[in-house]
């Protein structure tokens, strides 16, 4: 399948040239070539005013569609507990399973993990696959690649749900290219057609447009997705839900890797690659107080971050300030906190997705580039919000 | 040791716009780079090559002009670089792409070890590595941040998990993909660049592969297939809330909650 250029139609104009994103068009002697750059997004077949360009379809036998049936997700452990993208993988799987009336099933891989396993079967699944071994106990690609290909030959599933963490991200296209399927990471939508068509879309050129990308001929359909994109699944259990224990071959347990230890982080992560950023500006009375946004990040599993003055008066070090002079940063969420929202600020925030600003004066430039604006007293509100968030960590806590 | 670090040539900027009537990209002379990413991989292939002797190999795959991408890894230090350059090629996907790069490496032989980027920043999928060393039989593990060396056990590397770190010895041949912040990438030499000014980059295309069979390339090897591309819906709220503390504090709650912000209660 490629992209054709009707030589005969092609007047030369170029328009296929402006609109491809590639570079991937250039012209000679007043003909559209096409080069290896392209990368067939068919925008230059809708621009073309001659119709002169075509997608050259190729057949291709297709795959045994109906043969495959059922969600399957790929359970995430690390270091024998779960993590809990994979309860949100399985309430996107079980919404996916319904719409299609098939099952879906769990493939847990590790070790330690048999009461965890059990527990999935309160969450709608309905067959739980548990790979239990104790050279399972720590992520290697092979084993684990293996116990995963070995549930998609025994399930056949329709569709495979995989976690975007560093462990999803690693077995996913390994899983893939064994499976000789499609793969689409960091899915942010995923529904079905009536024929079990996955439709996954993503964000594609760092989030300035969305994709939607479909694997029509290729089956299982696979997808990663990223923790806190999804709801949770539901505490219910099916009827006639089951744990069935795999066992594997050796040969199959083997791995060319030897794990020697596996540690917490030391070091905190960067303030630029956090998702959620607590920051904290002059509306802060003392310093003592930014005890208020430690504690609230840390609910939120965020970092601090501090506007230039409270650098200044050595409130905070300079990895942790926003700003012109500071780092950028782009979190999912930026909670400022007594911030006037100067543009020496605000030119370091602007990549924030959801900005929350927290003011008592409601003329603070701040509220005008916030997507939610509270006007009141910070040292009133955050700890009521403090409160809310552990009264709701209890209640949600649920593996 | 025999490295081959995998580069990609990428649009410079992120910034890529829609235009919302007639879906069209909105790309304004946007000049091509070598993936960032792949900088601090071509680091490390120069480090352990300065270490252990041996060549670093730059390969890509893309149209003639990427061969400035592997211009910049000569200037950087690299001793060879191949261009996989076919029209055929194009149109792939992740899937195609780990093939045709493992085919290529393939092709040099004796390869110790094979080095990426983490993920490329117009992919932004982190897929190729992986598939790459599936398709070569090999072991592989990505979002290295630290490379400790050759021990006992084979290359000796620490392996970012989020909230935990693994150290872990790889048998070679293997594969890593390298987190950034691994090293601190050279700068560009001009001496150099005057020195491979003559350099020939190899170029490769699908018949000289040893499996060229065409349903494995480009679009025809693709299983996935981009449906359609829209502009993303902003965040456009722009709300203002007024009233008691407690009030306004439950509601925050509430989005917090309803937008996914909340922890669930376990390490990730």
């Amino acid at each position: 399948m490629a992209l054709k250029v009707i030589t005969d139609r092609c007047t030369g104009c170029g328009r296929c040239i402006t609109v491809c994103p590639f570079d991937a068009v250039y012209l000679e002697n007043d003909v559209a070539v096409i080069t290896p750059g392209c990368r067939v997004c068919r925008l230059c077949i809708k621009e073309c005013p001659e119709d002169a360009l075509y997608l050259e379809e190729s057949s291709q036998p297709e795959a045994d569609m109906a043969g495959h049936s059922g969600v399957l997700v790929v359970a995430e452990a690390v270091e024998s507990k779960l993590h809990p993208v994979t309860l949100e993988l399985m309430g996107k799987g079980r919404e996916l399973a319904d719409e299609l009336q098939q099952k879906l099933y769990v493939v847990v891989i590790g070790h330690g993990l048999k009461s965890a396993a059990e527990e999935l079967l309160q969450y709608g699944a309905d067959e739980v696959w548990l790979y239990e071994d104790a050279s399972l106990k720590h992520f290697r690609i092979e084993p684990h690649t293996n116990a995963a290909a070995h549930a998609v030959s025994g399930l056949t599933p329709n569709i495979v749900l995989i976690g975007a963490t560093p462990v999803g991200r690693s077995l996913a296209p390994r899983l893939a290219v064994r499976l000789r399927t499609g793969l689409t990471a960091d899915c942010t939508t995923l529904k079905v057609k009536e024929n079990g068509d996955l439709v996954q879309i993503r964000p594609a050129f760092g989030g300035d447009v969305m994709a939607q990308i479909v694997t029509p001929q290729h089956r299982p359909q696979m997808a990663t997705v990223r923790h806190k994109v999804m709801d949770p699944a539901q505490r219910f259990r099916r009827e006639g839900a089951v744990l069935r224990q795999q066992e594997l071959t050796d040969s199959a347990l083997a791995s060319r890797i030897r794990v020697h230890s596996v540690h917490r982080r030391r070091e905190k992560p960067s303030i630029s690659d956090a998702e959620i950023v607590v920051a904290v500006g002059r509306g802060v009375k003392e310093q003592k107080d930014l005890k208020l946004a430690d504690d609230l990040a840390r609910l939120l599993g965020g970092q601090v971050g501090v506007t230039r003055p409270l650098v200044e008066m050595g409130w905070g070090d300079h990895t942790q300030q926003i700003g012109l002079s500071g780092r950028s940063i782009r979190p999912k969420l930026l909670i400022a906190l007594g911030i006037s929202g100067a543009v020496q600020f605000t030119a370091g925030a602007s990549g924030a997705e959801c900005v929350v600003a927290i003011n008592s004066d409601p003329d603070a430039p701040v509220f005008s580039s916030a997507h939610y604006g509270l006007v009141g007293d910070l040292y009133e509100i955050v700890p009521k919000v403090i409160a809310g968030l552990e009264r709701g960590e209890s209640i949600h806590a649920v593996l | 040791m025999n490295i081959v670090v995998c580069v990609k040539q990428v649009p410079e900027s992120r910034d890529v716009e829609m235009d919302p009537e007639t879906g069209n990209l909105k790309r304004e002379g946007a000049a091509a780079v070598m993936n960032p990413f792949d900088l601090f991989a071509l680091e490390a292939g120069l480090q352990l090559k300065e270490r252990y002797g041996g060549t670093v190999t730059a390969i890509t795959m893309g149209p003639p002009q990427a061969e400035e991408v592997i211009r910049e890894a000569y200037m950087m230090g690299a001793d060879d670089g191949m261009i996989l350059c076919d029209r055929e090629f194009a149109g792939a996907d992740t899937l195609a792409t780990s093939f045709t790069l493992a085919q290529g490496i393939r092709h040099l032989q004796a390869v110790d070890l094979i080095i990426c980027g983490l993920q490329t920043t117009d992919g932004d999928t982190a897929q190729v590595g992986p598939g790459i060393a599936e398709f070569l039989d090999i072991p592989h593990e990505t979002s290295i941040q630290k490379i400790h060396g050759m021990d006992e056990d084979g290359l000796r590397v620490e392996k970012d998990m989020g909230h935990v770190v693994m150290d872990l010895s790889l048998q070679l041949p293997t594969l890593i993909s390298v987190a950034k912040g691994v090293n601190q990438p050279r700068l560009l030499s001009f001496r150099r660049k005057l020195q491979t000014r003559d350099w020939p980059a190899r170029y490769l295309e699908r018949s000289d592969l040893d499996d060229h069979k065409e349903a494995f390339f480009g679009l025809d090897g693709s299983p996935t297939q981009v449906e359609a591309m829209f502009p993303p819906q902003p965040h456009t709220a722009s709300e203002r809330w007024e009233g008691s503390s407690q009030e306004l504090a439950d509601r925050l709650v509430q989005l917090l909650v309803e937008e996914k912000f909340v922890q669930s209660g376990v390490d990730e």
